[in-house]
């Protein structure tokens, strides 16, 4: 069989391209939702925030448009990138093509440290949500690591299967921590609000928390970007990394402690978002092929771009309720980690 | 071929959980030549090659590499200096024969440097060095055994080395592609290590070591240490070596010790 000829792109068209991509989203993003807003406000309103024009809209569609969509779809894109991108680095570094912060235990750690912090108050008000979840979310990681290496996984982790049940035990003791803490510290009222960020929710999201997520995706993606041909080196293996002059040690620290802090900041501002960074590298693999100068990219862009999208149809699939988007990224993501574990047999 | 070193081990040793792999072994690699390294199963030749590889730090002893003791240096500066074409490095990846081939290349770039000329140089030449320039585009999973160890010293070459170790690299292959990987490696102009399986294929080095328990018994050329005590001390087998009438390569008849 030949090589599928996969639209390889230069780093000029990338930098055309993204931004496009992404504007296009951003602007669907704003545009759809339960109040019909014409396309022509929503851009009059967008360009008079962006300085581009100076005309005056009613407030209540500035509001919902600017303060309420438009925060919203760029929480959304960052929290779409990185999760992408952190299972895209899980995936190339553990060798294993069902590596993602979700099935690894990470984003139950960081629920768990955010519900210490914010439900249990540790920390008095000294540290912040997003602490605890990334010390929950490298909590987490320690522990399934530990878990795997100890059951036979080797240092290399080579066994796909050791490492998937580490996570899912992992999963089930974080998860089982945070229920605890809920039902031990929070009232009735705070509970539901709590279960319903648990599961994935862009609910609530305003600008300060967009102002917290583009620092982070930007980080995690940069670093990602910087370390491409670092996780080329891993595709045969951890030792062959080593053999092509990659420092294993300080990769792994540099590259997960990335992904567990991306992983840890997005969780503590919309909970946790499940299967976005297992389905959107794998669907960029078979676009874009393998080699990570065009997969990293990749991968940061359509994560974005899933994300804002599964947001707008949580928001209208069900008139008068919005539905949590990890239910909608579950919907998609669960049938594809069934797809990837077949094909994946067959092998 | 020169008699100088290009590579140094001395004393180095091994061990996990106080159970010894590799004691105090002194080795020294000249240059150009192909060294085979050949034991039974355990006996260590995986270990001592990693250590030279630079992937294992020894329990005890030195490695040094031109003079350089190797533990000093970066995981870069090895890698631009040594390689190791491994026994199992396989992927799941799609990734291309070239493709494979170019992270070879990878040492010598950063982040910030791009693919210049040499590299793209280095990978042509590594590809036509294994006769795989025809097959640059084929995916990984549709390569046969010895299309991969191929791509696997090719990888290897690009990497532009000045020592190469490769860990059993006939493992698995029919004889024709045992004898061509081993030909391919001998015309490479490069170091090399060779841990073999098949004894007969030590008969093609320029030297041999041989290796029982993590110890060297025997280092020299092949005629002169594959001798009939040899293999019955460290193999268990009653060896007669029986020159090819034709010319060719000797042949080693085995006949198994019972009483072992």
């Amino acid at each position: 069989m030949m090589r599928t000829d996969a639209p390889r792109l230069t780093r000029t068209s990338w930098l055309f391209i993204t931004p496009l991509v992404l504007m296009a989203a951003l602007l669907f993003g704003t545009a759809v939702g339960e109040t019909q807003i014409p396309l022509s406000t929503v851009i009059d309103v967008l360009s008079a925030k962006l300085g581009l024009s100076d005309r005056h809209i009613g407030s209540v569609d500035e509001a919902v448009i600017w303060h309420y969509r438009m925060a919203r779809a760029v929480v959304a894109a960052c929290c779409g990138a990185g999760l992408a991108l952190s299972g895209l680095v899980l995936q190339a570094l553990l060798r294993n093509s069902l590596a993602d912060p979700y099935l690894l235990g990470i984003s139950a750690g960081a629920s768990t440290g955010a519900v210490m912090v914010t439900i249990a108050g540790i920390g008095a008000g000294v540290i912040s949500m997003s602490v605890g979840a990334f010390a929950g979310a490298l909590a987490a990681f320690a522990f399934v690591a530990l878990l795997a290496y100890m059951s036979g996984g080797g240092t290399g982790v080579k066994s796909a299967g050791v490492l998937i049940l580490a996570g899912i035990a992992g999963a089930q003791l974080f998860n089982a921590l945070t229920a605890f803490v809920i039902a031990q510290s929070a009232n009735a009222e705070q509970a539901r609000g709590i279960m319903f960020w648990l599961l994935g929710s862009l609910s609530g999201v305003r600008w300060p928390e967009a102002w917290l997520a583009l620092p982070i995706a930007g980080l995690g993606v940069g670093m990602a970007l910087w370390h491409v041909r670092t996780l080329d080196a891993f595709t045969f293996g951890a030792e062959n990394a080593a053999v092509l002059g990659i420092d294993l040690r300080w990769t792994k620290v540099l590259l997960i402690g990335t992904t567990a802090l991306v992983t840890a900041v997005m969780v503590s501002i919309t909970g946790a978002i499940g299967f976005v960074g297992l389905v959107v590298p794998h669907a960029c693999r078979i676009v874009v092929g393998v080699r990570h100068r065009q997969l990293v990219p990749a991968t940061a862009l359509a994560g974005a771009v899933f994300l804002i999208l599964s947001d707008v149809v949580s928001r209208i699939i069900i008139p008068g309720q919005v539905v949590p988007i990890g239910v909608i990224t579950a919907l998609v993501g669960a049938p594809a980690f069934a797809f990837i574990m077949v094909r994946g047999r067959r092998r | 071929m020169n008699h100088t070193a290009i590579l140094d081990a001395h004393g180095i040793g091994w061990s996990v959980q106080g159970q010894p792999i590799v004691s105090n072994v002194d080795i020294s690699v000249r240059h150009g030549e192909t060294l085979g390294l050949i034991g039974p199963n355990g006996s260590g030749k995986s270990t001592l090659l990693r250590m030279l590889a630079g992937l294992l730090t020894p329990t005890y002893g030195e490695i040094c590499f031109d003079g350089k003791p190797i533990q000093q240096m970066s995981r870069r500066q090895i890698a631009r200096l040594i390689t190791l074409v491994s026994q199992q490095a396989e992927t799941e990846d799609r990734i291309t024969v070239r493709d494979a081939v170019e992270l070879g290349r990878t040492p010598w770039l950063t982040a910030l440097s791009p693919w210049g000329a040499d590299d793209e140089a280095a990978v042509n030449q590594a590809l036509r060095a294994v006769d795989m320039e025809a097959m640059s585009t084929r995916e990984w999973n549709t390569l046969s055994g010895g299309e991969r160890q191929r791509v696997h010293i090719a990888r290897a070459h690009a990497q532009s080395p000045q020592l190469l170790l490769l860990d059993e690299p006939t493992n698995h292959l029919d004889i024709h592609h045992q004898l061509a990987i081993l030909d391919l490696v001998k015309t490479l102009p490069v170091t090399s290590v060779i841990a073999l399986h098949d004894i007969h294929h030590a008969l093609r080095c320029d030297r041999v070591m041989v290796l029982k328990a993590g110890k060297k018994v025997a280092l020299g050329p092949p005629a002169d240490i594959l001798t009939s005590d040899l293999m019955r001390h460290v193999f268990s087998v009653d060896a007669r070596i029986v020159p090819d009438p034709a010319g060719g390569a000797s042949l080693i008849s085995f006949q198994r010790i019972h009483s072992i």
